[in-house]
């Protein structure tokens, strides 16, 4: 007879031993798949997990990958922390980039060293601005978040798609639904020349730091654990819930809106309709895996960001669809995401 | 807590750091043999889409099976048409392939940016219009089929309604459904055509609902510029006729297809590889149609068409090619009555490549 | 207007609309007990491609109408064992199922792709989700067994007081779900466009889950509330093949913007919300 019981206080050596858990059960059922599809298994997940970051372009990659997906997650962390399920970072970040995208529009011929922090001041102005819809519908209309900000992620794409085909459209651009490209002053800065990977990356480790220390440190951080722990709990305090909520809203959406502008300001350059190959939904699943902690979030956007690179070598290198390396990143984060069990819960055999 | 947290960024950064210097450049596909060229294609969709990626896919085997040994050839298909783009380009160009077929529009600043990193190697980018010394341009004349299939459907049509299904108002769709009108009102003058944009290259249920509506407003005849087969099929269920479209789709819908206009990338593949392979190959804009076997109509259904009509739309295929025939002939207005291209005149590639205005005659406005 | 072009219409509307009825009234049971499934899409799709292979295999509707459910029952098992034995969170369970069924669907349609199929007439099922929605009201609001799911959904902690079995009747809802998902997948490749092609829904599953709450988790507005979306998707295009000029993406918003406003005007009134959503919805039950 199996039993589940709870764990009091969680376990140092089952901390360390779910992730690792987690990894042995993708590779055995990685491993499957493999010989399924008559491939080498050792050959596959080095050309799937080592083969991606083998070289310094690859590891810029990593950060390209990594740093949206970090920056998001850390936003969401706020609130998720605090139990409120924001998840319309995908239309937040559209907004960051709109907002601050057409800030680079308006000054497309503009040389000066101003206009990109002004963009990526309204990229997050604009994100912020998007997340605090839902806030404000949460606080005064009691409306369930976790909809109302799925449902502005879909209004947001639209209204990029609206831009991008109507009045942002490039004139010289053949009638084709992109934007002009931005001015030079208005793309961000590469970390080292001939690579990727921009300053974005040192926004999301600034942003990460920061967040340690509100977490771990404030009289905020303490809040959000409370109120998040019970809301009857933050009252009998004396925190203002409402507060809380909006300030979190804000927070994770002034982060995927900076998300955004970096992503085109930075790789990008214009605005077109698929800024975002999913970010604000993969950072979801990066937050909860790296268990709403800043350095947790941090391993786990690496993490996820390598499963990506990971299928794009698989195609081209073990010659596997593309669908193989998706089938595989959901098998990564079931487990991934069943693992963090044997730190909640202990169970025994009788 | 904070301890552990400390050991965690320190694992995590020995793995990462260690394992890539341990492993740095390890990975690097080796060639397989010396003089032995290596092409890549960038898909934007799965092989088996029956559609564009399809017909690309059979353009790389085509060429596979024309150069034999001396060359060897990669895909990497789902390729987003964003920021990744340039991972998997650059990916194919790092691990030694010679000469790269970026094989959508929205590639193009993409394949600009990894071929000015990579001199050395080719880059061909199917529709686009910006060269650089080792990026290529190359588009098919797609117009040209759908003045046959105009003529024809100006001919086949009895409600003199024209049902066309559209994806996006670009100008290789908006010159698609002008070439076709100018044909289709040619031989039938009464004839009106109505046009849905369902804004997607792709989404089966919405242009079988698109072609549904179309033949409920009256339309007998369904021609498509969208990727599915959806609209062949529901023309065949509905008894109405359908042209399709890049792959033919007869074996989908038998008793509606009349015939499809194909693309035919083959033998420009197999000649661009082999200037690869000579090394004669040099940056070139090309623009091919019925004449260099770009552009192909599948065969004409004989169900549907009479002989003599088919002997027409074999006449004009014949006529675009020698040059004595053209899909955009003078006196062209625009809706508003201006004059465009003149009489005796000929639109101009430069109109044609930014054509974003409907001729006199279509009803509607081209969607800003 | 005439009479024939209002009947074409409505036929097209029946048609378009009926996948997200089987996928919304899915969602709804699921939701009603208190589970936020977001793998509606994956799940459409491993349904859509099982019920389109094994129609390539067997040539028979009826196996490949068994297999496709069955496939949806599988996955959404699946799911109910993370979230309701695993404990994990709802949200980022449900996006993972969205990634793998994309990525399982794709690699096991890959071979059947472009196989030219006979569409089976979409009718039959069509006529049977104006019954399923009548049964799941009747279901959920006349019977033991929906007093229970709605017991569960709305108070987790006073279901278990009073006996209920929480997690059993969570699985339950999800298995049905997932089934109705696939039932939805199914008629989209075998009936509605018969064909295979990787991401073939093209993001039904979204909307239905907007029309979830559009419907404030009541069946009959659910059925109301797809013919409205699918009502409105298909008059656009009428009007557009009229030559009335429109914005597209401004039609295309206009689910997500009425299903945002339904729901700011049912949770503004604590009473209305009440009679409306499920109050434990994403909440693990956890035995104390």
């Amino acid at each position: 007879m199996i039993k589940i019981q709870k764990r009091n206080s969680s376990s140092s050596l089952i901390f360390y031993l779910s992730p690792i858990v987690a990894i042995l059960l993708t590779l055995f059922f990685g491993s499957l798949i493999f010989l399924f599809l008559d491939l080498s298994p050792i050959e596959s997940f080095k050309i799937f997990f080592i083969g991606p970051i083998s070289n310094w372009y690859g590891l810029s990659e990593l950060l390209v990958k990594a740093s949206p997906l970090a920056l998001i997650a850390l936003g969401l962390s706020y609130c998720f922390k605090n139990n409120i399920y924001n998840i319309g970072a995908e239309g937040q970040l559209t907004m960051g980039a709109l907002f601050g995208g057409g800030v680079g529009l308006f000054f497309y011929d503009s040389n000066s060293i101003f206009l990109l922090p002004t963009m990526i001041l309204f990229g997050s102005i604009g994100g912020a601005f998007w997340a605090s819809i839902p806030a404000i519908l949460k606080t005064n209309f009691n409306t369930n978040e976790i909809l109302s900000s799925l449902m502005l992620t879909y209004i947001a794409l639209l209204i990029l798609d609206y831009f991008v085909v109507g009045p942002w459209k490039d004139p010289t651009g053949y009638g084709l639904p992109k934007s002009r490209p931005f001015s030079d002053a208005g793309r961000l800065p590469v970390l080292v020349d001939g690579f990727r990977a921009h300053i974005g990356v040192y926004f999301t480790i600034i942003i990460a730091a920061l967040s340690y220390f509100i977490f771990n440190k404030t009289l905020f951080g303490f809040k959000l654990r409370v109120t998040g722990f019970s809301s009857r709990a933050s009252k009998y305090a004396g925190f203002r819930n409402d507060n809380l909520i909006i300030y979190t809203f804000l927070i994770s959406g002034a982060c995927a809106g900076l998300a955004g502008i970096f992503e085109v300001s930075g790789p990008i350059g214009q605005l077109y309709r698929d800024i975002s190959p999913n970010y604000g939904f993969t950072a979801i699943i990066v937050a909860f895996l790296g268990r709403l902690n800043p350095i947790g979030i941090i391993i786990s956007s690496l993490l996820i960001a390598l499963t990506y690179l990971g299928a794009e070598d698989a195609q081209l290198f073990l010659k596997i669809p593309s669908a193989v390396g998706f089938v595989f990143q959901g098998l990564v984060l079931f487990f991934l995401l069943g693992a963090d069990f044997l730190n909640k819960y202990r169970v025994l055999l009788k | 807590m904070k301890k552990q947290s400390l050991i965690i960024v320190v694992i995590a950064a020995i793995i990462v750091i260690g394992g890539a210097f341990f492993i740095t450049n390890q990975n690097k596909l080796q060639d397989t043999a010396q003089d032995q060229k290596k092409i890549g294609f960038i898909y934007i969709g799965p092989p088996g889409d029956h559609g564009w990626t399809y017909m690309h896919d059979q353009g790389r085997q085509y060429m596979e099976k024309e150069l034999g040994d001396a060359i060897s050839t990669t895909y990497i298909e789902n390729v987003p048409e964003n920021a990744d783009a340039v991972r998997s380009i650059r990916k194919l160009a790092d691990s030694g392939h010679d000469l790269i077929f970026t094989t959508s529009f929205n590639y193009m600043d993409q394949t600009l940016e990894v071929a000015k990193e990579f001199p050395d190697v080719k880059f061909e980018h199917a529709t686009g219009f910006q060269r650089t010394d080792n990026v290529s341009t190359y588009s098919a004349r797609f117009y040209e089929g759908r003045t046959v299939i105009g003529h024809l459907a100006g001919k086949m049509t009895e409600t003199n309604t024209i049902g066309y299904i559209v994806s996006f108002p670009i100008p290789e769709v908006i010159r698609g459904i002008n070439a076709f009108y100018l044909a289709a009102s040619k031989v039938n003058p009464d004839v009106k055509i109505k046009i849905i944009w369902v804004y997607s290259w792709y989404d089966p249920g919405k242009e079988a609902d698109a072609a549904n509506t179309l033949i409920n407003q009256g339309a007998d005849i369904i021609v498509q510029h969208t990727d599915s087969y959806a609209p062949c099929q529901a023309a065949e269920k509905a008894g109405v006729l359908a042209f399709g479209q890049a792959s033919n789709q007869e074996a989908f819908c038998p008793n509606a297809h009349m015939t499809s206009i194909e693309d035919i990338w083959g033998p420009y593949y197999a000649a661009r590889a082999k200037a690869v392979l000579d090394g004669t190959w040099s940056s070139e804009d090309t623009w091919q149609g019925f004449k260099d076997g770009m552009v192909e109509m599948s065969p004409y259904n004989e169900k549907l068409l009479s002989a003599d009509l088919i002997a027409e739309a074999k006449a004009i295929e014949e006529s675009i090619e020698n040059g004595t025939l053209h899909s955009f002939e003078g006196p062209i207005y625009n809706q508003s009555g201006e004059l465009m291209v003149a009489e005796g005149e000929v639109a101009d590639d430069g109109m044609l490549a930014g054509m974003m205005f409907y001729v006199n005659g279509i009803d509607g406005e081209v969607p800003q | 207007m005439n009479y024939d072009l209002i009947l074409g219409i409505l036929n097209i509307v029946l048609i378009s609309t009926t996948p997200l009825v089987f996928a919304g009234i899915g969602e709804l049971v699921t939701e009603k007990s208190g589970v936020l499934n977001l793998g509606l899409e994956g799940l459409m799709l491993v349904g859509a491609v099982s019920g389109f292979i094994s129609l390539v295999i067997t040539g028979n509707y009826f196996y490949s109408f068994i297999l496709s459910i069955l496939s949806g029952a599988i996955l959404s098992s699946i799911f109910a064992f993370f979230v309701l034995r695993l404990l994990t969170n709802q949200i980022a369970t449900g996006l993972a199922l969205t990634i793998f069924g994309i990525g399982l669907s794709a690699m096991l349609g890959k071979k059947f792709a472009g196989t030219p199929i006979n569409g089976l007439s979409p009718y039959y099922l069509i006529i049977f989700s104006f019954i399923l929605v009548f049964l799941i009201n009747y279901i959920l609001y006349k019977t033991k067994a929906g007093l229970i799911i709605r017991a569960v959904g709305e108070n987790h902690h006073s279901a278990y007081a009073l006996g209920y079995d929480v997690i059993k009747t969570r699985y339950l809802t999800i298995i049905f779900g997932g089934v109705m998902c696939s039932l939805a997948g199914f008629y989209i490749s075998v009936c509605y466009a018969p064909m295979w092609q990787e991401g073939m829904t093209a993001g039904r599953g979204w909307i239905a889950l907007a029309l979830v709450v559009f419907a404030t988790w009541k069946p009959w507005r659910l059925l109301v509330g797809a013919y409205i979306f699918g009502g409105v998707a298909i008059m656009q295009m009428n009007l557009q093949a009229f030559g009335v000029k429109l914005p597209g993406q401004f039609f295309n918003m206009m689910p997500y913007l009425a299903t945002l406003m339904v729901l700011v005007f049912i949770s503004s009134n604590k009473v209305r919300l009440k009679l409306n959503a499920p109050s434990s919805l994403t909440i693990p039950f956890i035995k104390d």
